[in-house]
């Protein structure tokens, strides 16, 4: 077997040099009734690679992949190029197979890589400081909720209602279990996003309020008068960025007064992988450091006083900590962060802004073909690379429809709010650098006749 | 053409031996191919770029609503060259399971095939939106559901959960199963038993649940000691919580009978399945009374640690939690594979407990892990678990006599040795000799766990170790329990060889330096 080096003449010496006849009596310890003593049943026997790959390959073509096909969804997933030289780097054995640093001597290269990342993702969200990672941008969500219970000592949570569905299930599946409770509601088909409601609803109850930027809807409102508010009454704001090539083209949620900044940095090196691996963004204010969840990466020296990089901060950890950690999180998305981080030095701000401008370009041009759709409607006035349109019927038979013409049209609004009758019409869309004229232009004429 | 043919050879010349020229300073800070490599903040620039982009039509709309960015953001660029450069010089002050063995005891630290590589790349697994019609991902769907079946299969349990995002996601998940569970028959517990050697992500996990935890001791011979256990299940105990095999690397015998001493008090079993490695197609852990118990698939499964992740989670539940599992859950049936998520739950899914994580779970993990096992097929994977714990064993005989082996008599170890270090000259801890072994070219065994050993030595060799790389690996061992015995002070000093010596993490913590603000 050929990830197997032992043979069997290894296997007999090695027996001996044990005392045992054979590798099974080494299992004496297993109840001899539970022992199993053949191959167990119910999987097939081994297999070559060229014959596993096929397999595996077959299973593949099952599926109709992003990129071929006009493509257009998004709501919390993005498809963006990723230079090859990403791919090629975090597959560098000594990246791809190592461990958790916990001997920083022999670790430097995560580490180093780790406080790179953590700086990046403190300036892009207007922070002071990141943590390594989180498993994604949904669980990275309820970690900020529950570290501003934390920091508040209060139990009330205002979500908004642009905030990703997914995003509000797991923090009502976390709040069932924690006693937190959460004011949720379902988004508006309209322009305007739920900030003042948001606001009238703050008070001295209130741990942090939660809003998404850009929201589900694609929509982009300005937090400062949340934070505002917010802050007012002690409570926290929570900004959640699930597109975070949006921050390219407009303001951090941290320059707007945001208090923790969560997100999803899976459009940044990651892929689409059909929604995992990704990578959950954490930053926050320097005051929070020791509130926070997850690893962080801190600098120091070493004995002969060379710059050098520690996980550090561990007392926070389950490690160490037990059950008084701040959370249990304990591996976290490494090797994405690490993707994420070389995407973004390739881009620089440069190409960042580049990158963000084109995307927003694009969208806008393919939000107004779509407007002359006979009766399609855009709802956003304002939004990056992905706007909400309504359509005269229900989309989700619609965007079936286009699939079987292998049209990947858009996230219909009645997959993520089922039951909502108001949203079942809307269609979200988003559009990227990878999305060409031509892909929008067979949109707009399939559309067209689904819907005449 | 064969190199230098006129046959000469050049020689050192006598005053250049080793001592001398290593001490020189070098201009760079470099040591040939131990390379220096500044931070990206101090090579980059905010007017670099290592992507190309066409030019924007100026007269683009634009609907920002007046939210544009001002000020500049602070991120450097890099050419592509030059990233590629930066990256791999830092690649290389990393020591991964490609260079040498791993022996990182309870992280099973084993060979990444390249073939999952490979296969978790194909578009038709990495270019699918994870909300696309279902119609378009029925192959992917099929892969989840496929591993589920087989993740069921080798573990003799009814019920999986895919979507848990690592091993303490898991954890969590199995936890929020048995509380929805206790409160679907209103029976609110309060309390949940962790042996003192479980992994620390136990008690958090429990904690994180709203549980108080308690702490059952070990024996003398390193298993949880049944009598405390017994005396401690009453009706308050919501579950038991132990890893098998144990973090001393031993097989809890008595495991079958803690489950029917739970399940008789009205608790359940809750299994971490971290060293599932040891036990893979040989028992089942159904079979042993288990009612929730993770998996690894970044352990057992092969798919690779990353520096820190990403891993995955996959949990699989008895009879009794198993309608209690988390949303999405993927089903077959003659027209193809559906996913039920909240809309579709209410039919035959009515007691799950919610959504853990946005989307499915770790797909990129589920085709690796998938790769694997059909690699090794039922027979590899028994033999995976065989030479997992042949190499253990051969590890402990050979280092006994060395190396005190506080279980030693407790019966053969599973796939991991733990040693304490009772014996070593004054002065002198397990610190210090991991650190030598950093010199010695390999990665350290896992330090001061479990808790439940002094100054624990936990090694881990796993299935992928040769015989030869075992023989130099217990030989680096054997010297450096030597030297450590003998009183070595100059190892308190190691590592002198690795890319920094020992760092102060007390200067870390104390004043925290997170980001560069150079």
């Amino acid at each position: 077997m050929r990830y197997l080096p032992l043979n069997d003449a290894d296997r007999a010496a090695m027996c001996a040099k044990i005392g045992v006849a054979a590798i099974d009596d080494l299992f004496v310890d297993v109840p001899a009734e539970a022992r199993l003593t053949g191959p167990i049943e119910g999987l097939p026997p081994h297999a070559t690679e060229l014959a596993v790959e096929r397999h595996m390959a077959a299973l593949a073509r099952r599926n109709l992949s992003a990129g071929d096909a006009p493509f257009f969804l998004g709501a919390g997933a993005y498809r963006h190029h990723i230079p090859a030289s990403v791919d090629h780097l975090i597959q560098r054995g000594e990246f791809l197979t190592a461990y958790t640093p916990y001997q920083p001597e022999i670790a430097q290269g995560t580490l180093q890589m780790l406080f790179e990342f953590q700086t990046q993702v403190a300036r892009l969200f207007g922070c002071d400081v990141a943590n390594a990672s989180m498993y994604d941008g949904s669980t990275a969500c309820w970690e900020a909720i529950s570290m501003a219970r934390r920091i508040t000592k209060r139990g009330r949570v205002q979500l908004s209602g642009g905030l990703h569905p997914h995003y509000v299930s797991v923090a009502q599946t976390m709040a069932r279990f924690t006693g937190d409770v959460l004011d949720v509601a379902a988004p508006d088909l309209s322009a305007a996003n739920d900030s003042e409601a948001l606001i009238a609803a703050i008070d001295e109850r209130t741990s942090c309020v939660v809003v998404q930027y850009p929201d589900i809807l694609g929509r982009i409102g300005d937090l400062a008068a949340l934070a505002v508010a917010a802050h007012a009454k002690g409570a926290l704001l929570v900004a959640v960025v699930t597109e975070p090539v949006a921050l390219g083209a407009i303001r951090s949620p941290g320059e707007m007064g945001a208090d923790i900044v969560v997100g999803e940095g899976q459009a940044i090196g990651v892929g689409l992988q059909f929604g995992g691996p990704y990578l959950g963004l954490f930053a926050t204010r320097k005051e929070y450091v020791r509130q926070m969840p997850g690893r962080l990466c801190g600098q120091t020296v070493d004995a002969e006083g060379r710059r050098g990089f520690v996980l550090t901060l561990s007392t926070r950890e389950q490690h160490i900590r037990r059950e008084k950690a701040t959370s249990n999180i304990c591996t976290n998305s490494g090797l994405c962060a690490l993707a994420f981080s070389i995407h973004m030095s390739l881009l620089g701000e440069q190409g960042l802004r580049a990158l963000a401008l084109q995307n927003h370009a694009l969208a806008t041009a393919a939000a107004d073909r779509l407007a002359q759709v006979p009766g399609v409607r855009v709802v956003n006035d304002h939004y990056f690379n992905e706007f909400t349109i309504e359509l005269p019927t229900e989309s989700r038979g619609v965007v079936r429809t286009l699939a079987d013409r292998g049209i990947l049209a858009g996230v219909p609004l009645g997959k993520l709010y089922p039951g909502h009758a108001a949203l079942a019409n809307g269609l979200v869309v988003a559009v990227t650098e990878t999305t060409t004229a031509q892909d929008v232009e067979q949109l707009a004429v399939a559309l067209a006749e689904v819907l005449s | 053409m064969s190199l230098n043919p006129t046959g000469w050879r050049p020689e050192l010349s006598p005053e250049l031996t080793g001592a001398e020229s290593g001490g020189q300073p070098t201009f760079t800070g470099n040591r040939a191919l131990m390379l220096e490599e500044p931070l990206l903040f101090e090579i980059g620039s905010i007017t670099t770029t290592g992507v190309d982009f066409p030019a924007i039509d100026p007269s683009a709309a634009n609907r920002l609503g007046g939210l544009e960015r001002a000020g500049p953001i602070g991120l450097p660029g890099l050419s592509e060259p030059e990233t590629v450069r930066h990256y791999t010089r830092l690649s290389r002050q990393n020591y991964g399971i490609d260079l040498g063995a791993f022996p990182l005891g309870s992280c099973t630290m084993k060979h990444n095939p390249r073939l999952n590589e490979k296969v978790a790349r194909l578009p038709g697994f990495a270019d699918l939106h994870p909300l696309a019609p279902v119609s378009t991902v029925q192959g992917a769907l099929a892969v989840i559901h496929q591993l589920g079946e087989w993740l069921k299969t080798l573990t003799g349990m009814p019920g999986v959960a895919m979507s848990p995002k690592a091993g303490a996601h898991g954890e969590l998940c199995g936890l929020l199963a048995i509380r929805a569970a206790l409160e679907a028959r209103g029976d609110a517990r309060a309390v949940v038993l962790v042996p003192t050697s479980a992994h620390g992500t136990n008690p958090a996990t429990a904690a994180f649940c709203g549980y108080a935890v308690e702490e059952i001791p070990a024996t003398a011979e390193g298993r949880a000691d049944l009598a405390a256990l017994q005396a401690r299940l009453e009706s308050d105990v919501a579950a038991v919580m132990i890893t098998n095999p144990n973090t001393c690397g031993l097989f809890e015998r008595d495991l079958g009978r803690i489950g029917e001493l739970a399940h008789a008090a009205g608790a359940f079993l809750y299994c971490d399945g971290a060293n599932f490695n040891a036990i893979v197609g040989r028992v089942r852990p159904g079979d042993l009374g288990v009612d929730a118990m993770h998996i690894n698939l970044h352990k057992t499964f092969s798919t690779p640690h990353g520096g820190g992740g990403p891993g995955s989670g996959p949990v699989v539940f008895s009879e009794a939690l198993a309608p209690f599992a988390p949303l999405p859950v993927i089903e077959r049936d003659g027209q193809g594979y559906h996913l039920v998520e909240e809309e579709t739950a209410g039919d035959h899914h009515a007691s799950s407990f919610g959504r853990m994580v946005a989307f499915h779970g770790q797909m990129g993990m589920f085709t690796r892990a998938l790769t694997y096992i059909l690699s090794h097929g039922a027979d590899g994977l028994a033999q995976v678990s065989g030479d997992a714990v042949l190499n253990a064993n051969y590890i402990l005989r050979s280092l006994e006599d060395v190396l005190d082996a506080p279980f030693a008599a407790s019966g053969p170890c599973m796939h991991e040795a733990l040693f304490s270090d009772k014996g070593f000259g004054e002065g002198l801890t397990t610190l210090d000799l991991a650190k030598s072994l950093i010199d010695e070219g390999y990665h350290p065994m896992t330090m001061y766990f479990p808790l439940v050993v002094h100054g624990a030595m936990l090694v881990e060799p796993t299935e992928t170790e040769s015989k030869p790389a075992l023989d130099q690996l217990i030989g680096a061992l054997r010297h450096l329990a030597e030297r450590a015995r003998a009183g070595d002070a100059t190892m308190k000093q190691a590592p002198f060889f690795a890319p920094r010596r020992r760092l102060d993490e007390t200067l870390a913590a104390r004043k925290p330096v997170l980001v560069w603000e150079g």
